[in-house]
């Protein structure tokens, strides 16, 4: 019994021993002169899980009891926090060698938050929920704080350590709140005790919500966001950069399959919450990001509001609507990894410049990477024919067809008002002033990074190259 | 070959506007003429080997859309070929013309290029006319119809410097829209009654739809009425017929050649090839027939009379072709649309030929257009002077009265003598009121038609010297490129009645015109027309004759009765001098109303309203919204925890209450 649950969550448990091993060697070996290596091997590693993940036979297993579920939902979502991560971390050691920060417990400890996800992603059942959860976010902590004598740097930690205990905190209570109702921590059991009414008991549902809350506050949503802009800016770039994508994709992962595999005949209760999380995310999101003058702290407003996008997926709570989202995750990601790749650049004598304002006339200097940033500014703002249009054309048509008029109707001016900003960036690097330029070079995995996620945006539109296909297998497997 | 006619003049526009630079000006131009000249050369191969076949040559699949099904293909009947050979031969002698005209313009800067310009414009007419009048269904002549507009439009305004021209190009597009959007109503109301554009079944319709009752608005009328009284409007908007005439005076700011070519040849006459194209219906419309008579009749007075008084040497002939359209139309309107047909032909040679004499007057008088500043000209400019006394015994109908002498079935006389009586004598013979009201009114206005061609002819070739003096001393003949096109459309002022009389009016018209020109069974007014009374049949002969001898007398005899007359006739002088106050009357009516309709819209709707309420938003709210936002990151820790349990707490509350409501 043990050996085929063994065999069932074979990918974590490698991944939790590499990262045991390599702090191990880390430790005992030359330390952060390690660091190298481990940078290599670490996105090796988990591109290497990917890859397995991927290609391993499309067959849904549980283990422990039903404590960990793997089917192609989880499969989807464990690839592409993977190989987020992986893109994520090479692209983080030229960044943090320039700025002296090369220590061999950063590869370490996203190896660790990664595992975390990876459990988020499968679980099934309250406790490998909350387990997998703090694994990620204790990890997160130390790595938001990890520019040690930075005070900004540190304080982000604090904020985010602080900010995560309360919400944990809350998720525990509601946690604890379902298992008192339901008799069980399990989530078939939960379903079963919801005798597959269309309303939840009052418990219930005042413990769904706050478990919603809890889970809410790991996507920033809004009005649990508050942590994320004064976290993305204080953070080291790489970290915002990993903050802005694997997490993000987890957290929305976890809460899609506690909402449907806990929940699923009370989809009239939550989609009240989401659709009401979603609205105001977005609506902040697009409003708030005007008139922040820090890059940084722009893309977390952007995130903030692309979170509201992707719960207006769930809040259908139909299969086209999870597959919507699972497409709109992809498609976040994507570009968020391809605008960091400029941000670890953005350079001026040697020094790391987040002001939106060295972008001013950027055009002029260099020309290719202004453009692929370009695209990627346009379908952050939805501008078709690229294919952060189409992501925001499944949500809104997902939510559309469940009868979400009005806030189909939100989402589509949201997305107005959210495109200033975007369109500013643009602006400036073409029309702005001049001025003294940026010089930063650019290592050839953040160039290939740029200009790949720039790509996909243009050829999104011939094909998905199967993301589309296989997103909607995973959300069929999630809804049975 | 047919296709080759179509598209040189396409071709040659590509080259004239795309390829000068590559070429060189000199070249571009010398093709796209060429070009012209060739189109030209088959057509009137065309014309004259044309057997009387109705032919269609298909060109491509156009638009496919239900049952909607359209080709662009080429309809060749003898109203076509006839219409080849005009537009295509006073096309390519304007072009022609136009090499010397354009050279040194002064209204552009030295060094400026804009002779290839022109070149395009007119070689994108010339196709846009011949796709018109080639065209086999209403929706491709409908693209003729409109590219001829436009091209107009560009022309019109090519001095662009000069702010009256640029007035002018958009008085005349603004009125055609008028026209075209009766035009396209009719379009709709033919595919709606007989679902099809397509001249073959439109044409095979038409008893069917003398006998339905269509529904418009608030009355019930008569399809066929219906239709062809928007056909008509199209028609009216374009041939600058009574109500929608205002644009062409003004459509003389264009360089003079494009007066010739399209005011005065081609394009104002589409609205009498409509009709006559439309014969199959317009015949089976006593109603709409009887308009068009009254309006062609009436145009041709009161245009007249206007050319009475002008004293711009273009604006004459302006006014006089406006006049020649009336012509056309009363005969049409009386079931002869040979005669209008044949009227066309012959007035495209002569009137084209007395514009490009006005050009060569102009150009030889340092482009002073004021009559009054001419004088005595015979003499410097001699080929002009014998070009413009030959146009103008060919418009004023000078020849022998066919109770004279004939030359057997055919009399003789000028182009325009010709084909000028045959439709007042049709409209004696049509035998209807409204006939009888067309030919007074024709008579009339062929003696003023006389009085002002012929003052024009005084005024500038005889008499004393007036104006400038230095103009008078330089004024010298054009050069070749303009002197021969006149000599030609000469030729064709002279013989071009005498040669086609038998085929268009005569015996030999039912075989001409095959089954391209309808008439119904009970038409028989060409035929009564050659057996009008004599006396009648010579009313126009002497009407001409009393206008040339008023106009001796006034002009050369005794100078000073025009004055004195004007000083007597104050009011009705003043009326015709200023065109009987259409255009004052239009501007207070519609222009006046139209711009404080759109100055309400534009400063109240889309000023106040709809840039204020985005203004409002992106100016007043957003930023609010923003600010607010920004002050809520306060970037204390417990405000963020503060805001995460009143969010719980909200959720909670929201779900408790609408849980219980459950």
């Amino acid at each position: 019994m043990i050996g085929t649950d063994l065999t069932v969550i074979l990918p974590e448990l490698v991944l939790a021993l590499y990262a045991m091993a390599a702090l191990l060697w880390g430790a005992f070996r030359g330390k952060d002169a390690e660091a190298p290596l481990l940078f290599w091997l670490t996105p090796l590693v988990m591109a290497g899980l990917g890859l397995w993940i991927a290609l391993e036979p499309q067959a849904t297993a549980s283990a422990f009891h039903g404590g960990f579920v793997s089917d192609t939902f989880a499969r989807f979502s464990k690839v592409v926090v993977l190989f987020s991560a992986a893109v994520v971390l090479l692209m983080s050691a030229d960044y943090l060698k320039r700025n002296k920060l090369l220590q061999f417990e950063f590869p370490i400890l996203i190896a660790l938050s990664v595992t975390g996800m990876m459990m988020m992603i499968s679980a099934g059942d309250l406790m490998s929920l909350y387990m997998g959860l703090e694994l990620q976010s204790l990890a997160l902590y130390v790595i938001a704080a990890f520019r040690r004598d930075s005070a900004r740097s540190t304080e982000a930690g604090l904020k985010y350590f602080v900010l995560g205990a309360l919400s944990s905190g809350i998720l525990l209570y509601g946690a604890s709140l379902i298992y008192g109702y339901a008799g069980t921590t399990s989530f078939a059991g939960i379903l079963a005790a919801a005798k597959g009414e269309a309303h939840l008991s009052l418990g219930l549902l005042i413990g769904l919500v706050f478990m919603i809350v809890g889970m809410a506050f790991k996507v920033s949503s809004v009005p649990f966001h508050m942590w994320t802009p004064d976290v993305y800016e204080g953070s080291p770039t790489p970290v915002t950069a990993f903050f802005a994508t694997a997490p993000k994709v987890a957290a929305m992962a976890m809460i899609a399959r506690l909402l449907f595999d806990a929940f699923g005949t009370a989809t009239g209760d939550w989609t009240q919450i989401i659709a009401l999380l979603s609205f105001l995310s977005m609506v902040l999101g697009a409003f708030a990001g005007i008139g922040q003058k820090d890059i940084k702290r722009l893309m977390a407003y952007s995130s903030i509001g692309h979170m509201g996008y992707a719960f207006l997926g769930l809040t259908a709570g139909t299969a086209a609507g999870v597959q919507a989202t699972l497409i709109y995750m992809v498609v976040y990601v994507t570009m968020n990894v391809g605008v960091f790749a400029f941000i670890l650049n953005m350079e001026r004598d040697g020094q790391p410049v987040t002001e939106i304002s060295a972008l001013n006339m950027y055009s002029e200097v260099e020309p290719l990477r202004a453009a692929a940033l370009m695209v990627l500014m346009f379908s952050l703002a939805g501008v078709p024919p690229l294919v952060g249009f189409f992501a925001k054309l499944f949500v809104i048509q997902a939510a559309l067809n469940a009868g979400w008029v009005w806030l189909s109707v939100a989402a589509m001016l949201a997305s107005v008002v959210a495109a200033y900003y975007y369109l500013r960036i643009i602006y400036l690097m073409y029309f702005g002033e001049k001025q003294a330029p940026l010089d930063g070079s650019m290592p050839a995995i953040h160039w290939a990074a740029l200009m790949v996620a720039a790509f996909f945006m243009l050829a999104g539109v011939v094909s998905m190259f199967g993301v589309d296909t296989w997103a909607g297998a995973a959300a069929a497997s999630l809804l049975n | 070959m047919e296709t080759v006619i179509l598209f040189g003049p396409l071709l040659g526009a590509l080259i004239a506007g795309f390829g000068h630079r590559l070429l060189g000006e000199r070249l571009a131009i010398t093709l796209a003429t060429l070009l012209l000249f060739l189109s030209a050369a088959l057509s009137w191969w065309v014309f004259l080997t044309f057997d009387g076949q109705t032919q269609h040559i298909p060109i491509m699949r156009w638009i496919e859309s239900g049952s909607l099904s359209v080709d662009w293909s080429i309809r060749l009947d003898r109203l076509t070929a006839i219409m080849l050979v005009v537009v295509t031969t006073v096309s390519s002698l304007v072009h022609l013309y136009s090499v010397g005209y354009m050279k040194d313009d002064p209204q552009f800067p030295k060094g400026e290029s804009y002779t290839p310009r022109f070149f395009a414009y007119l070689g994108f007419f010339t196709f846009a006319m011949l796709a018109l009048v080639t065209s086999d269904n209403l929706l491709q002549m409908y693209f003729g119809w409109e590219g001829v507009g436009v091209a107009s439009y560009l022309l019109i305004g090519f001095y662009y410097r000069k702010p009256s021209a640029n007035a002018a190009a958009i008085k005349a597009f603004v009125v055609n829209r008028v026209g075209d959007f009766g035009f396209a109503i009719g379009i709709f109301a033919l595919f709606y009654l007989v679902d099809g554009i397509n001249f073959s079944d439109v044409f095979a319709a038409g008893p069917k739809l003398a006998e339905t009752q269509f529904h418009f608005l608030w009355m019930d009328v008569n399809a066929v009425e219906m239709v062809t009284f928007f056909l008509f409007i199209g028609a009216m908007g374009k041939s600058a017929q009574l109500f929608l005439h205002t644009w062409l005076p003004d459509a003389m700011e264009g360089p003079t050649p494009v007066s010739a070519l399209i005011h005065a040849a081609t394009m104002v006459t589409a609205g009498v090839f409509l009709v006559s194209r439309m014969s199959p219906l317009f015949e089976f419309a006593p109603g709409t027939l009887a308009f068009v008579t009254v309006i062609g009749a009436t145009t041709a007075f009161i245009a007249a009379s206007i050319g009475l008084v002008q004293n711009d040497i273009k604006r004459v002939i302006a006014y006089s072709t406006m006049s020649q359209l009336g012509y056309m139309f009363a005969a049409a309107g009386v079931g002869v649309y040979q005669a209008a047909m044949f009227h066309l032909f012959t007035h495209a040679f002569f009137k084209a030929m007395l514009f490009l004499g006005a050009g060569s007057v102009i150009t030889a008088m340092h482009h002073e257009q004021d009559m009054r500043a001419y004088g005595n000209l015979r003499k410097k400019i001699p080929i002009t002077f014998w070009a413009m006394i030959i146009g103008t015994l060919a418009i004023t109908g000078v020849g022998i009265p066919t109770s004279l002498m004939k030359f057997g079935d055919i009399p003789i006389g000028f182009a325009g003598f010709l084909s000028k009586d045959s439709i007042i004598e049709s409209t004696y013979a049509a035998g209807t009121g409204v006939g009888q009201y067309a030919w007074v009114m024709l008579v009339l206005a062929a003696a003023m038609t006389a009085f002002y061609s012929w003052r024009l002819i005084f005024m500038t070739f005889y008499g004393p010297e007036k104006g400038d003096k230095h103009a008078h001393e330089h004024a010298h003949e054009s050069g070749w490129v303009m002197t021969v096109p006149l000599i030609v459309l000469a030729i064709g002022a002279t013989l071009a009645g005498m040669l086609w009389y038998g085929d268009f009016v005569g015996a030999g018209s039912q075989a001409f015109f095959g089954n391209s020109v309808f008439t119904g069974a009970e038409n028989e007014v060409l035929h009564r027309a050659h057996h009008v009374p004599e006396l009648i049949a010579s009313a126009p002969f002497f009407a001409m004759l009393v206008g040339f001898v008023l106009a001796w007398i006034f002009y050369i005899r005794a100078p000073k009765i025009p004055a004195a007359l004007a000083g007597q006739f104050n009011v009705l002088y003043r009326l015709l001098l200023n065109k009987y106050y259409f255009d004052e009357i239009y501007d207070f009516v519609f222009t006046q109303n139209a711009k404080r309709l759109g100055h309400f819209l534009w400063k109240r709707g889309d000023g106040s309203v709809i840039d204020g309420t985005i203004n409002g938003v992106a100016l007043g709210l957003v930023p609010r919204v923003t600010r607010l936002a920004h002050r809520l990151q306060s970037g204390y820790v417990y405000h963020y925890a503060l805001a995460t349990v009143l969010g719980l707490v909200g959720l909670l509350t929201w779900m408790s209450i609408s849980a219980g409501a459950n």
